[in-house]
């Protein structure tokens, strides 16, 4: 047995626990984001939306192996992060309705979620500028030798930014607990990539600063886990960062519930291509029946409870404007 | 006075002696530091020989490289290592030899640590000191001279401390690192061989707190940053022609306190600020806004500002000379506000010269 639950921390098995919760996981962002959309076209949500469907392989991938003590760092699109780091999905949609019980009393929205009992740290609506954060969350946690690891997540847009290669650089410099995710879904709202870079060799940039790298095609769930899994235990014992680059596709528009096929800058036959990859299903493929229309029962009821409860909760006071602009 | 760069508070008391700027600098955050584990200082090249002009003398000895350390040049990522080992419980001070580089910081000052308290609902908080240098005199030029301070004190969410001499530096930093805000310190280098009597001890100057330095009837003079210094010499000059002027230093300009500075125009009825920066939307026009809202209703008030010329800096002394207010300059001009319809009043230039700006010399 202890051979096997060693190998389980490695690679989660085809069945049993690790599938269950992979795939809860997966769809319970799923669900939640789609009804975010449903929701939305009724006003009721008070933030502009940036969703990740599509993406979420990512976020699960890197959160699952994590420990509590651990931190996430998430984008402006970061409801995956957020999910799957522990954050509260109830306080989550209560904050995209503006309420006072919001993760940020209704003084965030979407793009600036956070959780610190979960150790979700806030998310920026100015690309890149949580990398350099998550860092010095990652310094302090050497200074206080909490054996805590930080993933910080940003998307290819971001790696553009001067404070990416800054960040980088002191991250490698004192062997920093930073696990950087590019989430690559190659476009900047609607710039695509080519237009951008020079060259799509980032792992080889990153590289030169001394930082292991590994990009992942695909997206695939479970490998992006296996690797983070593997890699906590020299991290945790000052190993200093590793850097992965994750392809993706975002199958919604940049922002808003909708699709963004028919203006041109992205064909609908790659959304087609992703989608028979989609991580939801796949991992789906590991369960029963039974046991996977049992988690998407739980899962539509959390998700129902949580609308709900952003729905009854009041909005903040008008005092509140005061409140909290300094501590 | 015992030395021609004993500036105010001029002071002898018990357990107080004199000590030049830049070593209550560094005294106040060696006292900080062994105070509390959480402190750290860091900062391109504060661990070198030079240790910021002085300023961060003995820290690395004291403390070790752990706690007091050089950084990159990368003062935009740096400034948000600093807010996210804040966010994580630490107390970072992070230094810049000019004030003119936290223009480089300002993505993070602005965007994340002025607002995280508000925008993350009060999960989080930044206890992070900036420490800057506003740099004058011997060529610094247009970028190494440049007093911003209004930029940081527009944004909610930021506090601004521009201490004028060694006592205020000393317990201001202290009450800057205590705080659980961010905090943008602003230093001025012509201040650092300026001398006052500072406790031995641990002490606050604590923010929205202005002082008055010198008390008059006439005319009430604002002095900013090293501005005071000089707006206290100039109010030696006026003294001589029968100007009674007083001056206040706000000290903090971010709470900026200013009721100390409307109860003292409610009795002269006249104001003339002193910026050590420029006059467009700048510090004394806040003042000056605040005074005339809170001083219309009860009769006219004259105001005036003066500041850096709408220029940039230039390093060749004639020009740079006429790019700063002066004592000469200052007394003049309260001069004018204090005796309106009577003739013009200049003071000798020779008479308005400070001793530590005669004794700076460069290269830095």
């Amino acid at each position: 047995m202890a051979a096997t639950k060693a190998a389980t921390a490695k690679r989660p098995s085809r069945s049993g626990a690790d599938a269950g919760r992979i795939y809860g996981a997966l769809r319970r962002i799923r669900r939640a984001e789609e009804e975010i959309a449903r929701i939305y076209p009724t006003d009721k949500i008070k933030s502009p939306v940036h969703l990740s469907i599509g993406q979420e392989a990512i976020a699960v991938g890197v959160c699952d192996p994590l420990e509590p003590r651990d931190a996430v760092s998430g984008t402006y699109r970061g409801h995956a992060t957020y999910l799957a780091k522990g954050g509260s999905l109830p306080a989550m949609m209560a904050e995209l309705f503006g309420k006072d019980t919001g993760c940020a009393r209704g003084k965030g929205g979407s793009m600036h979620l956070i959780d610190m009992k979960a150790n979700v740290l806030g998310t920026s609506a100015v690309v890149g500028t949580t990398v350099p954060v998550a860092v010095g969350f990652a310094m302090a946690q050497k200074m206080l030798g909490t054996g805590a690891v930080v993933a910080c997540f940003m998307g290819d847009g971001a790696t553009e930014e001067g404070c990416f290669p800054e960040s980088l650089n002191f991250a490698a410099l004192h062997k920093l607990p930073v696990i950087f995710v590019c989430e690559n879904n190659g476009f900047a709202i609607h710039e695509p990539i080519a237009k951008r870079q020079a060259t799509d060799r980032l792992c080889a940039r990153v590289a030169t600063y001394g930082i292991p790298t590994k990009r992942f095609v695909d997206s695939d769930t479970r490998a992006i886990r296996s690797h983070v899994a593997a890699a906590l235990p020299k991290m945790r014992k000052g190993g200093g960062p590793i850097f992965i680059e994750c392809m993706t596709w975002r199958w919604r528009e940049h922002v808003g519930p909708g699709e963004d096929y028919d203006a041109g800058f992205r064909s609908i036959s790659t959304l087609k291509k992703w989608q028979k990859k989609d991580p939801v299903e796949i991992a789906a493929k590991a369960l029963t029946r039974a046991a996977r229309a049992e988690i998407d029962a739980a899962v539509e009821a959390e998700i129902a409870a949580a609308v709900r409860f952003a729905e009854e909760s009041p909005f903040p006071p008008v005092e509140e404007l005061y409140t909290d602009v300094f501590a | 006075m015992s030395s021609p760069n004993l500036v105010w508070p001029g002071r002898a008391e018990e357990g107080r002696r004199v000590l030049r700027y830049v070593d209550a600098l560094s005294e106040s955050v060696a006292l900080e530091m062994a105070r509390d584990p959480k402190v750290f200082l860091f900062g391109l090249d504060v661990d070198d020989h030079k240790s910021i002009q002085g300023s961060t003398r003995g820290l690395l000895e004291k403390f070790g490289a752990g706690r007091v350390f050089t950084t990159p040049l990368s003062e935009d990522a740096m400034t948000g290592v600093a807010i996210g080992a804040a966010m994580a419980g630490m107390r970072p001070i992070h230094v810049h030899i000019r004030m003119d580089f936290l223009m480089l910081c300002m993505n993070q000052l602005v965007n994340i640590a002025a607002k995280a308290r508000y925008m993350y609902g009060g999960q989080v908080k930044v206890p992070l000191v900036v420490r800057t240098i506003i740099g004058k005199s011997w060529g610094q030029g247009a970028q190494h001279s440049q007093g911003l301070h209004s930029m940081f004190m527009h944004v909610p969410g930021l506090k601004v401390c521009a201490p004028s001499n060694a006592h205020d530096a000393k317990g201001a930093l202290a009450a800057a690192i205590r705080d659980d805000n961010p905090v943008v310190f602003v230093e001025h280098r012509l201040l650092y061989a300026t001398e006052a009597f500072v406790a031995e001890g641990a002490y606050v100057v604590p923010p929205g707190r202005s002082r008055v330095c010198r008390w008059g009837r006439d005319v009430t003079v604002v002095g900013i940053s090293n501005m005071v210094v000089e707006a206290l010499r100039a109010a030696e000059l006026l003294k001589e022609v029968g100007v009674s002027a007083e001056v206040i230093d706000p000290i903090w300009l971010a709470p900026l306190d200013s009721d100390t500075i409307i109860d003292s125009v409610r009795r002269t009825r006249k104001l003339l600020i002193v910026d050590n920066g420029w006059n467009m939307c700048g510090a004394g026009a806040e003042i000056a806004a605040r005074v005339a809202e809170a001083c219309a209703a009860d009769g006219p008030v004259a105001i005036r500002r003066m500041g850096f010329a709408p220029t940039p800096c230039p390093p060749s002394p004639i020009l740079e000379n006429a790019f700063y207010p002066n004592p000469a300059t200052i007394a003049a001009e309260a001069f004018a506000l204090a005796r309106p319809g009577t003739a013009p009043w200049a003071p000798d230039p020779s008479s308005a010269k400070l001793a530590y700006q005669m004794q700076f010399k460069g290269p830095f």
